[in-house]
């Protein structure tokens, strides 16, 4: 991953700069060598929710999204490494507060119309606008207007111009780095208003994007079809003629389709009961895919709790937590963790060793906190297999410190709200509701996570963290939206982690890696099965010869 | 009758309007604030207050239960939260399916519980007797996903004899309705013995055999239609828990059906869903209920007279 990692930071530098053309080539020549063809079925246990871009934000209907709509910015297959999209071409200004895009010409929704400068200003507004009620309003906080518009004193985003037929042009009320990213992101997906106004409030059911597929057919309930998209712009994607998703798929019975072949992707993975034998069969080299994803999985010492509030406390529970030993609990499907940032992301420190398993050391600095004979605390968990049992191995550790927690195992929603509330939970496992990056930026790991926005009533810091001077260094890095400081961006962000782990809100406890099982027939390369950005990449897989 | 039938609705509507109370309560004191859940994870405050107030969560308890009432008296269920979709049809699209599984479920269960219960009752105290008792017994007692994986596993993933999941064809429908007959099987075939117990020890078929009719003519026309009561009112019962209670076989062979659909949406808390899934079910128990009243006074004309 650290190739990944080291060419991801170069690109981002290089990408304002290189052609947009080039790199698109660039990005799709090795696809054009895939095979054509195929009609693959997919399974899920849950329902699509929606497939409304300005609404879409779990991780089934993520990926889905991403192939059904474009967005002006995009990634390249299986990496975190940003490309033009829609956009042919763009240019930032050097203050960075601007940032203008030339669309590319001839691209076309799937109802046949061209996409225009004024689609984009509209997609942005209808997933900022208070009525839409989506969830990724706030991505867009960067843009001018977007506090009167989002109170409902404008009635658009002033700092979205359409000044040609092929320009749209960003003015920002504060450099956001991040920006390109947030074009990228699902929300930012580019819809025909005529289409959204069409469908009355059903948009999520019959969405018309300009993506690399096109919804054919829904039952609800059962399944939905997918057809490539012929008039995609990029020829030669997708590799697949269509992709089934069927629900209600219970993941036991969806592996055991897959091994007679009726199946190709499992969506939900391998239940852990299936794992180890699945893992030994023969075959599992062919069936098992299994990636990296921007995932860190972490307890949450509640700052404003006592004894958390001492620091004390917070890095001697650091010491106590065998890793090792909850890895064993996913059946190894994790990495143990030592920082927030995965190693995945741009950022991540590796040189940085973290608080190494030491129960001496542990127990000695609890001691120096004056908590020589431990104390007593809860612990909250959610309530799906294999939390409770994480949970319970957490809790064997700390016991062995002189710490008592006392478990709540309760439904994910019932957690997340305790953890919203001041004062209420005092350590959380984040088992099930665990940060997984809406983009590979490290500033996604930090604002709502750890920063002092998050700790708030609903809000997601659950240490109730706030370091004003770590924030400050963090809306400085989130600042320097010249790409050519990129690597030096990254630095900063790598400093802001070491640092918040001086601190100790959390105990990162490891990176969860995605397993997923696909048919033998089921051709390409893992991460994009598990890709960092859109978890299954509809437009790159493909089915071999 | 007609009287009967209109205080039976009466009744059968203040029940439902009770349904709506309590869980509206009960949906809305459950710690979780589904605006949250839905603004996800990188939302301003002002992000989740606008979503509550778009959902009208922002508005007092009673005011909230009143506009959901008018609108359910329109017959509209309200829009889904997660979805963001009317209610109505989610269920509509599902109702098929779960109809189609009770009724079969229910005949098989009927079929199995009459025959076994029958031969129970004959051979009382026999060894027959014993063995049907004692398979009830373990029928009634093991778990749903049990019986459904070895079924699926034997039946469909080994011998492949039928489809392991999905919906559509009659092969498709074989398996879940077998495990849901051949569980609830065992509580028919308990009611059909002591029922006909009861029956075969009274006056008239002890005539009826000093007659000299024949012992089958006996059981089957003078014994059974009397025992058949027991029978209706479960079949009423088992109405309003198929609508809502085989959740695990939906599950296990992904059968499209309305338990799936309220599975889902508590994980989700999506209050319109499950208020909507909740008052369909209770109106399937209300009415399964209210047939059974119904065809009783058909089978035993004592009621009738009553």
């Amino acid at each position: 991953m650290l190739k990944t990692l080291l060419r991801s930071t170069a690109l981002a530098a290089a990408i304002a700069f290189a052609p947009a053309a080039a790199l698109t080539l660039a990005a799709t020549a090795p696809a054009m060598a895939q095979a054509q063809g195929g009609d693959i079925v997919v399974t899920y246990k849950d329902d699509i929710a929606t497939l409304d871009p300005a609404i879409g934000y779990d991780w089934q209907n993520w990926s889905i999204i991403k192939s059904l709509f474009s967005r002006l910015m995009d990634y390249t297959p299986g990496t975190p490494d940003l490309v033009p999209s829609l956009a042919e071409s763009f240019t930032v200004s050097p203050d960075g507060l601007t940032y203008t895009f030339k669309l590319r010409k001839g691209v076309k929704f799937s109802n046949g119309r061209e996409v225009v400068p004024a689609d984009v200003k509209y997609s942005i507004e209808r997933a900022v606008d208070p009525k839409t009620q989506g969830p990724g309003a706030g991505f867009f906080g960067a843009i001018a207007g977007f506090d009167d518009f989002s109170a409902g004193k404008a009635t658009g985003l002033s700092g979205i111009e359409t000044p040609d037929t092929e320009t749209v042009v960003f003015k920002l009320s504060r450099p956001d780095a991040t920006f390109l990213h947030v074009l990228a992101i699902n929300f930012a997906s580019v819809v025909p208003k005529e289409a959204v106004e069409a469908a009355a409030g059903d948009f999520g059911k019959k969405p018309v994007g300009s993506g690399t597929f096109v919804l054919k057919d829904w039952v609800i309930g059962q399944k939905l079809v997918f057809a490539r998209n012929p008039d995609y712009f990029v020829k030669g994607v997708p590799h697949i003629d269509s992709f089934t998703i069927e629900i209600g798929q219970e993941p036991l019975v969806a592996l055991l389709r897959l091994q007679k072949g009726e199946v190709d992707i499992a969506g939900d993975g391998i239940p852990p009961a299936k794992f180890l034998e699945i893992s030994k069969s023969p075959d599992a080299k062919d069936l098992i895919v299994d990636g990296q994803q921007l995932h860190t999985g972490y307890v949450t010492l509640n700052t404003k709790i006592k004894p958390f509030d001492n620091v004390k406390v917070r890095q001697a529970l650091n010491m106590a937590i065998n890793k090792d030993r909850l890895v064993r609990i996913v059946n190894g499907r994790a990495t143990p963790a030592n920082q927030p940032l995965p190693p995945a992301m741009p950022g991540y420190d590796t040189a940085y060793k973290g608080y190494a398993y030491d129960v001496a050391k542990a127990k000695a600095l609890l001691k120096e906190a004056g908590y020589a004979d431990g104390f007593s605390t809860v612990l909250y968990s959610t309530n799906t297999d294999p939390q409770p049992r994480i949970a319970q191995a957490i809790q064997q550790d700390l016991a062995a410190v002189g710490v008592k927690a006392e478990i709540k195992a309760l439904a994910q929603s019932n957690v997340i709200a305790a953890g919203g509330t001041e004062g209420e939970a005092p350590m959380i496992w984040s088992g099930g509701m665990a940060w997984i990056a809406d983009f590979p930026d490290p500033s996604n790991f930090y604002g709502p996570i750890l920063g002092c926005a998050g700790a708030v009533q609903g809000g997601w810091n659950w240490s109730w963290y706030c370091n004003e001077d770590l924030q400050k260094r963090a809306v400085a890095a989130d600042s320097m939206s010249d790409p050519a400081k990129s690597a030096e961006r990254i630095e900063a962000w790598k400093k802001v982690f070491v640092d918040v782990m001086a601190d100790a809100p959390w105990i990162p406890v490891f990176n969860e890696r995605r397993v997923v099982a696909k048919s033998k027939r089921m051709g390409g390369e893992p991460n994009i099965y598990v890709d960092p950005t859109r978890v299954i990449n509809y437009d790159a897989i493909f089915v071999k010869n | 009758m007609a009287l009967l039938l209109a205080r039976r609705l009466l009744q059968a509507a203040l029940i439902l309007l009770g349904v709506a109370a309590i869980t509206f309560v009960l949906l809305y004191a459950l710690p979780a604030d589904p605006a949250v859940l839905l603004a996800g994870r990188n939302a301003t405050p002002q992000t989740v207050a606008n979503i509550r107030h778009q959902l009208g969560l922002d508005l007092p308890l009673p005011v909230q239960f009143w506009n959901y009432i008018v609108h359910l008296l329109q017959g509209d269920l309200g829009r889904s939260f997660n979805q963001k979709t009317a209610v109505a049809p989610l269920i509509l699209a599902r109702l098929p399916a779960t109809l189609t599984l009770m009724a079969a479920g229910i005949a098989i269960e009927v079929m199995i519980g009459l025959t076994l219960g029958v031969i129970a009752a004959v051979r009382r105290d026999g060894a027959i007797d014993r063995l049907v008792m004692t398979l009830s017994f373990v029928g009634v007692s093991t778990p749903q996903f049990l019986v459904a994986l070895l079924l699926l596993y034997v039946f469909a993933a080994t011998l492949g004899w039928f489809p392991m999941s999905g919906y559509g064809t009659p092969a498709h429908l074989v398996l879940p309705a077998v495990t849901l007959g051949i569980l609830g099987a065992g509580w028919y075939a308990r009611i059909v013995r002591s029922a006909m117990i009861d029956v075969l020890g009274q006056d008239y078929v002890r005539t009826a055999h000093a007659k000299g009719v024949p012992a089958a003519r006996v059981v089957l026309r003078h014994a059974l239609p009397n025992a058949l009561l027991p029978v209706i009112a479960m079949i009423g019962i088992d109405i309003g828990q198929f609508m809502s209670g085989a959740v695990v076989v939906e599950a296990v062979f992904g059968w499209p059906g309305i338990g799936q659909l309220a599975w889902q949406a508590i994980q989700q808390v999506d209050i319109p869903i499950i208020m909507g899934v909740t008052l369909v079910s209770a109106l399937a128990i209300v009415l399964g209920n209210l047939l059974a009243d119904l065809i009783a006074p058909f089978i035993d004309p004592r009621i009738r007279a009553g």
